[in-house]
């Protein structure tokens, strides 16, 4: 059991967390833009997050926190 | 206790007893008794000399030091000053303290090594880009520069901003007797905004002159400015010499009003009406003195080693009511009383 | 449910200005890991530099000065020579560090001052747009060398681990890169270890970190890390340039 937290008005979007989770749950949400006119990340199949830190140790904003 | 010292170890001397221990320097001539001296000193009282790779290194540590909220100075001739420019700008823009010595020689470029007061207009007016003031004193002993270099430190803390000492080769190399102070005379003034590390204890400080605001840029520069305003006010220093019935009032500075005070004092023996203002703070420069001179003289005389650098300022602190004239010499060329004393008769 | 992973204390809230996918975000947060797990922020005080990351000062909550273009090392030995009890460190890009700051550089290495330096090479200036850094590649195109970098005419990139390796005033010399996970651990431990450096006296440590540039090489983020693997890794390969076990002998 685990989860990521992502600070959507932080996130701007750059997709280093997509490409970093090695089970591939994150997407940009293509539908929605923060404040700042980013597609903010979000964790799309939450059952299956392990907990890793993949996403938020490539995170440049510091926008991901982890927890398990 | 007199003792004979030469002027650019008299400075070294005097900045370790206004509380100095971190110098930071570059070899260059006729200043490097200076860093050689405190390269003897620092060492036995804990303090730092460090020869700098340039000078444009040896002012930057210099602001490293001043931020982290501690007596710093740097001390240069002419083309090396030319080079800390940039970090005396950063430090301005930063509202650090710090104390610069010049032991002007002549240029411009490499010029001579030879006695000059060509840096006038860079020390005053330009020392570096953007809008900002340095404090500048200008000693005409070595009694002076001794007395001088602790004043600077301490109006160069009060009012956060640096502080230039511009002597020249004369005044570096000369010997002199002098009284030197007691160290340790005042306590150093508290540093809220040092980088010193917050210990957890208070926000965190930030030493710094970039903002990117137009507003808050050009509020900034008038508080700066304001404060100026309160120096020129305060802190105009300047010897009135035979000036109360002078006829020719000489205007000279530093090693040329050493000549020029020589000059004058030949006029009165022979019944010439001549006397001398000597600034002594050239930023902000004199205006009181001079406007009390010039109210019932008949000329003045800028007498300087440049080709009439601090003349202008002359015209503008009298706005111009009363004529200024100019005699000056170069390149390491020292003007004679003989020559002074021509041109004030030439006025009387 | 427990936190494994949140932002360190010793960044601020102040919302980096980085564009998205610049790795100076999370060589940041290694900066700030490594203050906060040595438990020194309350005596670090870190000397920004100017260039993309000038503004780093309101992101890291120590005390922080701002130097002049280059100057950072000079800065940080006068805040080191003031305060040795503090803890100092430089954040500097390439043209910063290893053009304008050459000189200030190599002295304070081979002074073998005591601070902590944490050098970015991202082959290109960010805060300008883009122009040849010293360390842009051979061939590589930018803003001022629009047919690609001649060495006939504009020279050989600048390896800095490597120059720097010479010196006997440097303790630590590591090149990292934060393009993955493994890396980004290997970039937290060097950075670390340049503090831990520091604290226990050893020298001058300088940690150059291969970072990207997305929005001046004109890539994706994703494409910028794929970039920097196939082209930066090889001409400036990874690892230990240099370390003094028991740190430098003065």
């Amino acid at each position: 059991m685990a989860r990521i937290i992502v600070d959507e008005k932080v996130c701007k979007g750059c997709g280093l967390c997509v490409h970093a989770c090695p089970l591939k749950l994150i997407a940009l949400c293509r539908d929605v833009l923060n404040p700042k006119g980013y597609h903010p990340a979000r964790l799309m199949e939450p059952e299956k997050c392990v907990g890793c830190a993949a996403c938020a140790t490539m995170c440049p904003d510091t926008a991901i926190t982890v927890e398990k | 206790m007199k003792v004979l010292m030469k002027g650019n170890e008299a400075l070294a001397e005097a900045a370790i007893r206004a509380g100095c221990r971190h110098f930071f320097g570059y070899p260059i001539t006729p200043q490097t008794e200076l860093a050689a001296y405190m390269s003897k000193r620092m060492p036995k009282i804990g303090g730092t000399y460090l020869q700098a790779e340039s000078e444009i290194a040896a002012v930057n540590m210099v602001l490293g030091a001043s931020a982290a909220g501690v007596r710093a100075m740097t001390s240069s001739s002419s083309p090396g000053v030319s080079l800390k420019g940039e970090g005396i700008s950063y430090m301005a823009g930063s509202d650090l303290p710090a104390l610069i010595i010049n032991v002007q020689r002549g240029g411009p470029g490499l010029g001579g090594i030879q006695p000059s007061q060509a840096d006038y207009w860079q020390a005053t007016k330009a020392t570096g880009h953007g809008d900002f003031q340095i404090l500048v004193f200008a000693p005409s002993t070595v009694q002076e520069m001794v007395d001088l270099v602790s004043d600077a430190f301490d109006l160069a803390d009060q009012y956060r901003m640096p502080a230039m000492i511009l002597a020249d080769g004369m005044l570096g190399q000369m010997m002199e007797p002098v009284t030197l102070p007691e160290e340790g005379g005042k306590a150093p003034i508290e540093k809220p905004w040092a980088a010193c590390g917050h210990g957890g204890k208070r926000e965190h400080n930030i030493v710094n002159s970039l903002y990117l605001t137009p507003d808050k840029l050009e509020s900034l520069v008038k508080e700066r400015f304001a404060r100026y305003e309160i120096i020129k006010e305060k802190e105009q220093r300047a010897e009135e010499y035979l000036t109360d019935d002078a006829d020719v009032v000489v205007v000279a500075y530093g090693a040329s009003s050493r000549v020029a005070k020589g000059a004058v004092n030949k006029a009165r023996e022979l019944g010439l009406k001549a006397g001398l203002v000597r600034p002594i703070t050239l930023w902000p420069f004199p205006a009181d003195a001079l406007n009390r001179a010039a109210s019932h003289a008949k000329a003045l005389l800028a007498v300087e080693m440049s080709m009439g650098q601090m003349v202008d300022d002359v015209k503008l602190a009298i706005n111009c009511q009363k004529p200024v004239h100019f005699f000056g010499r170069t390149g390491g060329m020292i003007p004679t009383p003989a020559e002074v004393l021509e041109q004030i008769k030439g006025l009387v | 449910m427990q936190t494994v992973f949140q932002k360190p204390s010793v960044l601020t809230d102040a919302p980096m200005h980085y564009c998205p996918g610049c790795t100076h975000g999370i060589v940041h947060r290694l900066v700030a890991q490594a203050l906060e797990e040595l438990g020194v922020e309350g005596k670090a005080v870190g000397v920004a530099s100017v260039g993309c990351s000038v503004m780093c000062y309101d992101y890291f909550s120590c005390d922080m000065v701002q130097a002049p273009h280059g100057r950072a090392q000079a800065v940080a030995t006068g805040l080191k020579r003031a305060r040795p009890e503090n803890v100092i460190f430089t954040y500097q890009g390439d043209g910063d560090l290893a053009a304008i700051g050459t000189a200030e550089t190599v002295h304070a290495a081979t002074r073998g001052e005591n601070i902590t330096v944490i050098f970015i090479n991202n082959a290109i200036y960010g805060m300008t747009g883009g122009q040849m850094a010293p360390t842009s590649l051979p061939g590589q195109v930018t803003q001022t060398t629009p047919y690609g970098r001649d060495t006939n005419t504009a020279g050989y990139p600048v390896k800095v681990c490597e120059l720097l390796s010479t010196l006997d005033g440097v303790a630590l010399a590591q090149r990292v890169t934060v393009n993955n996970v493994k890396n980004v651990n290997i970039a937290r431990k060097a950075i670390k270890k340049a503090f831990q450096n520091q604290i226990e006296g050893k020298g001058y440590s300088i940690i150059e970190v291969l970072s990207t540039c997305p929005t001046n090489w004109g890539l994706s983020p994703t494409e910028a890390l794929k970039w920097l693997e196939e082209n930066m890794i090889p001409y400036y390969p990874l690892g230990v340039y240099k370390d003094v076990e028991g740190g430098v002998k003065k």
